[in-house]
């Protein structure tokens, strides 16, 4: 299984909401703004540490769509679920190397992308929490357990939540003092709710189908 | 109790396994082939940028066909760096809008543009319409402030935010006068400007906007929540601003239709008007129905017959279900599959299309095309306040509907896919061709039939981000030709006349814009005005192109479309393309006829021969010389086979006979 320890997700208004109370996202708490950095625009819009968080935990949000994705083939899903995998797969491999160009032009840790929780620092505590929407390690296992239109059925439950996880943590980004001034952030994260809020829709209407047949 | 049937429900679906669900298409025509044998787009050389990716340091190696860049000119000191994004024209100039602001342009020497007018005031994406002296700005990130200051917008509730559009007033077009502004819930990514033909006093704006809704204390009235819970949600819905032409500064959203509601479009191809009348018949015998986002599915017996059992033996009892039992399933279905769609609660998203992306709106013919979410969209536009839907497609190829554009007859449309946002590189080897293109459709009876996709076909690098974007149509007379921005991927021109096969016939493409990464750069938008394709180049500025004479397209051709003048263009307004009486028109016919072995190659030579004698003639000889051979085209079937072009070619000799004195 990709996961082995116990998380508990983690949302990122919450982070908001308790910053003051002492939690800090551990690679966010070594962010130096470098205008000079990065993008055109970064100059004028020198990015946060929630900026950086938003990024980061994308890609390990991101490399679990993959993990799942990538179980279509082995997992003998359907044309249509398969198709879908191809795309998710197509679409999230691209946009993990834009979020690590993103980070190391802002001389930022890049995670490696891989599907667990982020370490994140509470009250001194150092804690696992995944990301919105991502599955739990049980759901992984029920996932990889089942096959055929079984797998699709369950495959299309789970992207849906995880996608709906990705569209929270947009808002939560946009609802953070600061964030998303930069272009780059601000068109990428637009572009993730625009694009999973589509494909939310895409997999509702698939389920569906399966659920007719 | 319902916790008890939603188990076994879903037990009778996990028992449901082995149904296939081919939901997949393999789609309504093959993808274009690459048009010439060895692409010289493949493999070209790549730049390299300075350490900011703001300036290219050494071009990129570049490639074209049938196509001449007549000109590149580098953005103004302020607008370096900064993503230049779309155009609109009017006049001599193009109107070019950049993340910080936007340039004019006077292209009255194509070989040499000058820079008219800098006007800084950063907002994303800058785009632009233009009407009159008026000017639309597009405003939609978080960063946009009202002082057109640079410095970014820190607190997630502002007012010194501005996410909607700009109104400037260019009637000195040095020296643009701001007039004001219309904040919208959601900003805007972008804008359509509508002129209506019955409307001499006001023009609209249609809003796409599909960022987050603005917080309620930012701007009064803005609700992030769902339709189901507040009929005020700024979702699912576009807004129409009305501009009083005499009073822009009085400019207010006038209606936020909801145009989305009760999406019954499929989210494959192909589900035709037979389905729809099986579920029709279906639904008046008393089947069960799953409703999902107004689309509806018939649910089989295997399914349901287990769940009304189910029923029975909840409240104990035996044998067949009651009408009781059938509609307290009935009943409870829309909870089942909100639960199945990963939905429920107060939580309950409805499906379908948030907002739209792009919608190009075509007045003269009463009809809009909505690139919108997961689905492209018809609508009638009679009465632009209140947009009606018409019709819907979705596609499982498509990704995100971006942008629409009808032919001038109006009997098709074109929608592309913007599939990754057009930061992605997609259009390497590996990519297909179905995905990220455009699609084409026929228009019948105010129906979409599928009838193809288009993707610009030289394979590029991953290091060049590549996908369907802007375009318009170039106006060659008797046929749909269309040039297309395609970011790093270049610019494709392309015909697609033959809605199944469109078709490359011109191209221009640059290398990547750096050797070790996605720089930035390529072509946002790419659009024909008065005789010169102008593109606006993310990175490096202006370009300006022009067609070359091909197997594909004539000198006589090319002469029609320059002789076309309009006096201004959003290319997301389209109006009517009209092409005045000229020798090069009836010649650019004569031409296609010649192409496509339409008329037999003696009347061919003896039409040019008789249009050459006309041309040397001068009043009413020339006026009888046409007059005849329009006569003899209208009446003389002999050689003959495409009688559609022969009918415009006869009529474009009349007009130009009448037109004699």
């Amino acid at each position: 299984m990709p996961m082995n320890r116990p998380a508990f997700r983690f949302s990122f208004a919450l982070l908001g909401a308790i910053a003051l109370a002492g939690i800090v996202a551990r690679a966010p708490a070594q962010v130096k703004s470098n205008p000079e950095l990065g993008t055109t625009t970064a100059g004028r819009y020198p990015f946060t540490a929630a900026d950086v968080h938003f990024i980061t935990g994308m890609i390990s949000h991101h490399a679990q769509a993959l993990v799942m994705a990538r179980w279509a083939p082995t997992h003998d899903a359907g044309s249509s679920v398969r198709v879908l995998c191809e795309r998710i797969i197509n679409a999230q491999t691209d946009e993990i190397a834009l979020m690590s160009r993103w980070l190391t032009v802002r001389n930022q840790p890049v995670p490696e992308a891989k599907p667990g929780p982020m370490k994140m620092v509470m009250n001194g505590v150092e804690m696992d929490m995944l990301m919105p929407g991502m599955l739990s390690d049980d759901q992984m296992m029920q996932l990889d357990a089942a096959k055929g239109i079984e797998f699709d059925r369950r495959f299309l439950r789970f992207m849906i939540q995880h996608h709906q996880g990705a569209m929270t943590m947009v808002n939560d980004l946009f609802a953070t003092e600061g964030a998303g001034q930069d272009e780059a952030i601000f068109k990428f994260a637009s572009d993730v709710y625009a694009d999973q809020g589509t494909e939310i829709d895409r997999m509702q209407k698939m389920l569906i189908l399966l659920l007719g047949k | 109790m319902l916790n008890t049937q939603s188990k076994l429900f879903f037990a009778a679906i996990v028992a449901l396994a082995g149904c296939s669900a081919a939901t997949t298409s393999s789609g309504g025509g093959g993808a274009a082939a690459p048009a010439v044998a060895k692409d010289p787009r493949v493999g070209l050389a790549p730049g390299t940028l300075d350490a900011h990716d703001t300036r290219v340091v050494t071009p990129a190696a570049e490639a074209s066909w049938n196509l001449k860049l007549v000109s590149l000119t580098p953005p103004a000191p302020k607008f370096i760096g900064s993503t230049n994004s779309d155009l609109a024209f009017i006049g001599n100039y193009a109107i070019q809008g950049n993340y910080n602001g936007y340039q004019i342009w006077d292209i009255s020497s194509p070989a040499k543009p000058t820079l008219k007018t800098e006007y800084y005031c950063p907002a994303s994406q800058s785009d632009v319409s233009v009407y009159r002296n008026l000017l639309v700005v597009s405003s939609e990130s978080n960063s946009g402030r009202l002082d057109c200051a640079g410095t970014g917008v820190k607190d997630p509730i502002s007012h010194d935010r501005i996410r909607g559009i700009r109104m400037f007033d260019i009637s000195d077009i040095a020296n643009p006068k701001y007039i004001g502004n219309v904040q919208t819930c959601r900003g805007s990514h972008t804008h359509t400007l509508l002129v209506d033909p019955k409307d001499k006093d006001n023009v609209y704006v249609y809003i796409s906007g599909s960022s987050g809704v603005r917080p309620a204390g930012e701007l009064a009235g803005c609700s992030n929540a769902m339709p189901d819970s507040d009929p005020n949600s700024a979702h699912f819905r576009i807004e129409v601003i009305k501009i009083p032409l005499a009073h822009p500064e009085q400019a207010a959203i006038v209606s936020s239709p909801r145009i989305f509601n009760d999406l019954t479009a499929p989210p494959t191809h192909g589900e035709g008007a037979a389905d729809k009348a099986e579920m029709d018949a279906a639904i008046a015998k008393g089947a069960f129905v799953a409703d999902v986002g107004g689309q509806k599915f018939v649910l089989p017996p295997a399914f349901v017959n287990p769940q009304l059992d189910s029923v029975v033996k909840a409240r104990g009892g035996m044998g067949k279900p009651t009408k009781a039992d059938s509609a307290a399933f009935r009943a409870y279905l829309p909870t089942f599959v909100a639960k199945m769609t990963g939905g429920g609660g107060g939580n309950n998203k409805p499906t379908g299309p948030d907002q739209c992306h792009d919608i190009t709106v075509y007045p003269a013919i009463g009809l809009a095309g909505g690139a919108c979410g997961g689905y492209g969209l018809l609508l009638d536009i009679r009465d632009p306040a209140h947009p009606v839907r018409l019709g819907a497609v979705a596609d499982s190829n498509f990704s995100y509907w971006h942008s629409a554009t009808f032919n001038n007859d109006g009997t098709k449309i074109l929608f592309s896919d913007e599939w990754g946002g057009g930061g992605a590189p997609k259009c390497r080897a590996g990519d297909k061709m179905e995905w990220g293109a455009d699609a084409i459709f026929e228009l019948v009876n105010n129906r979409m039939v599928m009838k193809s996709y288009y993707k610009m076909p030289a394979a590029q690098t991953s290091l060049e981000n590549c996908v369907a974007h802007n375009g318009s149509l170039i106006p060659i007379p008797g046929r749909d030709v269309m040039i297309q921005a395609w970011y790093q991927g270049g610019v494709s021109v392309f015909d697609w006349t033959d809605a199944s096969h469109p078709k490359e016939i011109a191209f221009f493409d640059r290398g990547p814009s750096a050797p070790d990464h996605m720089g930035p750069g390529g072509s946002w938008s790419v659009y024909w005005y008065n005789g010169v394709m102008v593109s606006s180049e993310i990175l490096r500025g202006l370009d300006i192109f022009e067609l070359v004479p091909s197997a594909f397209i004539s000198q006589n051709e090319i002469d029609a479309a320059k002789s076309v003048h309009v006096d201004y263009t959003n290319t997301q307004g389209q109006t009517k393309i009209v092409w005045p009486a000229t020798f090069s028109l009836a010649r650019a016919y004569v031409d296609q006829l010649a192409r496509s072995n339409g008329l037999s190659t003696s009347r061919i030579t003896a039409t040019r021969s008789a249009l050459n004698a006309a041309e040397q003639a001068n009043g009413s000889a020339r006026r009888n010389a046409l007059s005849q051979l329009a006569t003899k085209l209208r009446n003389d079937g002999s050689g003959v086979s495409d009688r559609a072009k022969m009918q415009k070619l006869s009529s474009a000799v009349e007009e130009l006979a009448n037109a004699t004195r």
